[in-house]
């Protein structure tokens, strides 16, 4: 058999430590990101990463965490997995210090820990606020030094079009575009790794990246691979509206006792604390959203009559808050030239995480073998919503169980990829194309990026914190309708080479594709669990939706199934967060 | 408010002339230089109302920590999420970086940068993934200066700022030395740093920095290059005297 190939795509926290664990294991990887690897999403991620050290003396563990993640998520995630996940907490945070990330210490020269929310414990390792840049630029260094040695071929500026689906089902490679020659490749791989991130893109606006579109996992949704729980969005309750994007406002400044309040009747009122009184601050992030909504859309109380409410640190020293959040206060000055030490922000909601993500096994494989997904692009860790600071470690976690997997994967294949008939590979080369031929044909009335904004204005507004079936069903109705438009694009730019427009045409329609499985997702599930709520279905239902939504491309739209959660380990109970939690 | 005129130099490849393309955006609070552009490809017209092309450029995260989206603004190197309009002279001048190739219009290729990270090996050379229990020990103190340089997001302004890093010098700049010094830091930096310091004095090391000292101005995250490159002018001539000796 010929040598085996690895291929991983996307060059963010996910991806690097699955390229990482099958250098490890001796073997060649090509690592293939549509930006330069170091500049990949992750470096977004603020506050932190979770790991029950117990270094505070709060009787945390491993166990509590899990209770906490899987309790903070509504039941919903399968329990063996994130039991690994956090029992894996401890080491990996001991493994990134290994590798010189500058985490905050305390005075003995330990690593600092401070609190999130869903959590009574001091459990996230921070690296000042810009924790996810610093953990992704540590493991950027080690596939540099496999880079050095040969075993990491790097393909940046190269998108991921598709999987080379054999006649047997069995993945062997994927094609993709180069960016800037606008060429579309084929590479033969034994196992391909998706490590593309989330779909943020899909709701115009959002705290993500300009390319978390979601295109890569809707690729191969539409191949044939299951997309799970795609209804489970996580809005996030402290961002900066901006023309482009919405940025983010950590998690980790109510983590140091920031407070959030509005005016009401002349006063100051703490309304989570109220609201909230066992948790405050720290609810989790659907919760906070929800009560934001609540205050500013029901009570009318948003500040100086805006979308807005307060964040507010302003009460604690601002030396401390320099040295442990200055990363993401220097975000709120730089964008909106007000200093946070000194005067309250003023925050909303903003769309920020997807929780759902492409079915995968307890091992990260999708139901097309040789087919891998992990990361945020996977939908295996969170549940119905994600505590902050769970999704580095979830990112880490998960490539560290893929990486290991896809080198078993592939010696036990009994025919290696390079052995695949060139006529598989020829086909999807040319299917893949011909896309793009077309695309550089279109030349209607319709602008891509005007329909873009089209859809992301219809999913903020119908499919985020509040959802209604009437709703729903128009907003399906119009991603049909812009799908169609689609069709009466016009290209501005002909050019053969960096054609970001002709990009975008196709990014474009596996954004509408994916709209309408987490559209339709939502529309089906007739109750509220963590991020999903609609007002008409007020509780969790556990009898009928105690289940993982799995979603199958057709023709016809997304096709719906569903599976059973493993609740194994932790018996399902009421969530609540104005009280104690009791123990699970 | 009049319409904010936007001046883009554009080159539509690595090979071809650059040339100039005005466009007129309709004023709104709350632009940045990332979003006008964004307009631009809602309406990729000229200011004369013919049709164009969108604009091409990089950019990623947009809140300053990817590095992508560097240019120059009004003549300034910055990066373009975080240059607000309100707060520029118009019309507003783009052009690309001028010592990186240009890949089209706005877009180039920094990929010397990742190149001279390789050369000066910085890394920490884990002996693996596994759990070989926690970490060194770290003053808070060296915590904050490694965290300082940590934040190096191989943006380029401070190479596009030094007068001794160019296509005709193999200089590696501050940023590599920055990260060199890094590495250093870490508990484990004296049982590497000897190859790190090797790769310093060799061609293009620290003795080409000509201690213009314009990278630290115009770095947007504030990262210590100048004390960087003094570290490493210190331990250049540390080992130079060791290596003498030991001969």
């Amino acid at each position: 058999m010929a040598e085996q190939r690895h291929l991983v795509v996307g060059g963010g926290l996910a991806g690097l430590m699955t390229t990482i664990k099958i250098c490890e294991g001796g073997a060649a990887v090509d690592l293939f990101s549509v930006v330069p690897v170091k500049r990949s999403h992750s470096v977004c991620a603020q506050g932190g990463i979770n790991a029950a050290v117990n270094w505070k003396g709060e009787g945390d563990s491993p166990a509590v965490h899990f209770d906490d993640t899987i309790y903070g998520g509504d039941f919903l995630a399968n329990q063996p997995p994130v039991k690994s996940m956090c029992d894996a907490g401890p080491a990996i945070i001991f493994l990134l210090d290994r590798m010189g990330v500058p985490f905050n210490r305390t005075p003995e020269g330990l690593l600092d820990f401070r609190r999130f929310g869903g959590t009574k414990h001091h459990r996230t390792a921070f690296a000042g606020a810009t924790t996810g840049q610093q953990m992704l630029y540590a493991l950027d260094e080690q596939v540099r030094r496999y880079e050095a040695q040969g075993l990491v071929r790097k393909f940046e500026t190269c998108e991921f079009l598709g999987a080379i689906i054999d006649e047997g089902g069995v993945c062997r490679g994927l094609t993709a575009l180069d960016l800037r020659s606008m060429k579309v490749e084929a590479f033969l791989g034994d196992t391909v790794a998706l490590a593309t991130g989330g779909p943020g893109i899909v709701f115009g606006r959002s705290t993500n990246s300009v390319v978390n579109t979601g295109t890569a996992a809707s690729a191969v949704y539409q191949q044939g691979a299951y997309y799970g729980n795609g209804e489970f969005i996580q809005v996030h309750p402290t961002a900066i509206p901006g023309e482009d994007k919405l940025r983010l406002i950590s998690e980790s400044v109510r983590g140091e006792g920031g407070r959030m309040w509005t005016w009401r009747n002349g006063e100051k009122w703490y309304f989570l604390e109220e609201m909230y009184p066992a948790y405050g601050n720290l609810v989790p992030r659907d919760i906070a959203s929800r009560a934001v909504f609540k205050v500013v859309f029901e009570m009318g109380l948003g500040v100086d009559g805006e979308n807005a409410v307060y964040l507010d640190v302003t009460h604690k020293d601002p030396e401390e808050l320099t040295r442990k959040l200055g990363g993401v206060l220097e975000i709120y000055e730089k964008f909106k030239g007000a200093d946070p030490r000194v005067v309250p922000m003023k925050v909303f909601p903003a769309m920020h995480y997807s929780m759902g993500g492409l079915w995968v096994d307890y091992v990260q494989m999708t139901n097309v073998p040789g087919l891998f997904a992990v990361g945020e692009v996977d939908y295996q860790y969170h549940g119905a919503n994600r505590l902050g600071a769970n999704s580095l470690l979830s990112c880490l976690f998960g490539g560290m169980v893929c990486g290991p997997k896809m080198l078993a994967y592939a010696k036990g294949l009994t025919r290696a990829a390079a052995d695949v008939g060139n006529g598989v590979v020829e086909r999807e080369r040319r299917r893949q194309e011909d896309v793009y031929d077309r695309i550089y044909r279109m030349d209607g009335a319709e602008n891509a990026y005007a329909l873009w904004r089209e859809l992301g204005e219809w999913m903020t507004q119908h499919v985020t914190v509040e959802r209604h079936n009437k709703n729903l069903k128009l907003t399906d109705d119009k991603i049909v309708e812009l799908k169609d438009r689609c069709g009466r694009i016009g290209i501005n730019d002909l050019g053969r080479w960096l054609n970001q427009e002709v990009s975008f045409v196709r990014q474009l329609w596996n954004m509408l594709e994916l709209a309408r499985v987490i559209t339709r997702g939502a529309l089906a599930r007739d109750e509220s669990r963590g991020a999903h709520y609609k007002p008409e279905f007020p509780e969790r239902d556990d009898a009928r939706f105690l289940k993982t939504t799995k979603a199958r491309w057709t023709s016809d739209g997304p096709s719906l199934s569903y599976e059973d959660v493993d609740v194994s380990m932790i018996k399902p109970r009421p969530r609540h967060y104005d009280v104690e939690k009791r123990a699970g | 408010m009049d319409p904010i005129r936007l001046r883009v130099k554009r080159q539509a490849r690595p090979d071809a002339e650059p040339y100039w393309e005005e466009f007129k955006i309709p004023y709104r609070a709350g632009h940045n230089v990332h979003s006008l552009l964004m307009e631009v490809q809602l309406r990729p017209l000229r200011a004369d109302g013919t049709r164009t092309s969108p604009v091409a450029w990089d950019a990623n995260c947009l809140e300053e920590v990817c590095g992508s989206c560097t240019m120059f603004v009004n003549g300034q190197i910055r990066q373009a999420c975080s240059a607000l309009v309100d707060t520029l002279a118009r019309p507003i001048v783009l052009e690309p970086m001028k010592k990186f190739p240009v890949v089209r219009d706005l877009a180039v290729d920094r990929s010397r940068m990742f190149e001279s990270l390789k050369r000066v090996r910085a890394w920490v050379p884990i002996d693996g993934t596994y759990d070989l229990g926690p970490g060194p020990r770290m003053t808070e103190e060296v915590q904050q200066y490694a965290y300082a340089l940590s934040r190096c997001m191989t943006c380029g302004c401070c190479l596009e700022a030094c007068p001794q890093y160019n296509d005709h010098s193999a200089f590696i700049g501050p940023a590599a030395v920055g990260q060199a010094i890094l590495k250093n830091l870490h508990p484990t930096g004296p049982l590497t740093k000897e190859e790190r310091t090797a790769e310093l004095m060799g061609i293009g090391g620290i003795v080409d920095c000509g201690n213009a000292q314009n990278c630290v101005v115009v770095c947007p995250k504030e990262v210590p290059l100048t004390r960087a490159i003094g570290d490493a002018g210190r331990e250049t001539t540390k080992k130079f005297f060791r290596d003498i000796f030991r001969r």
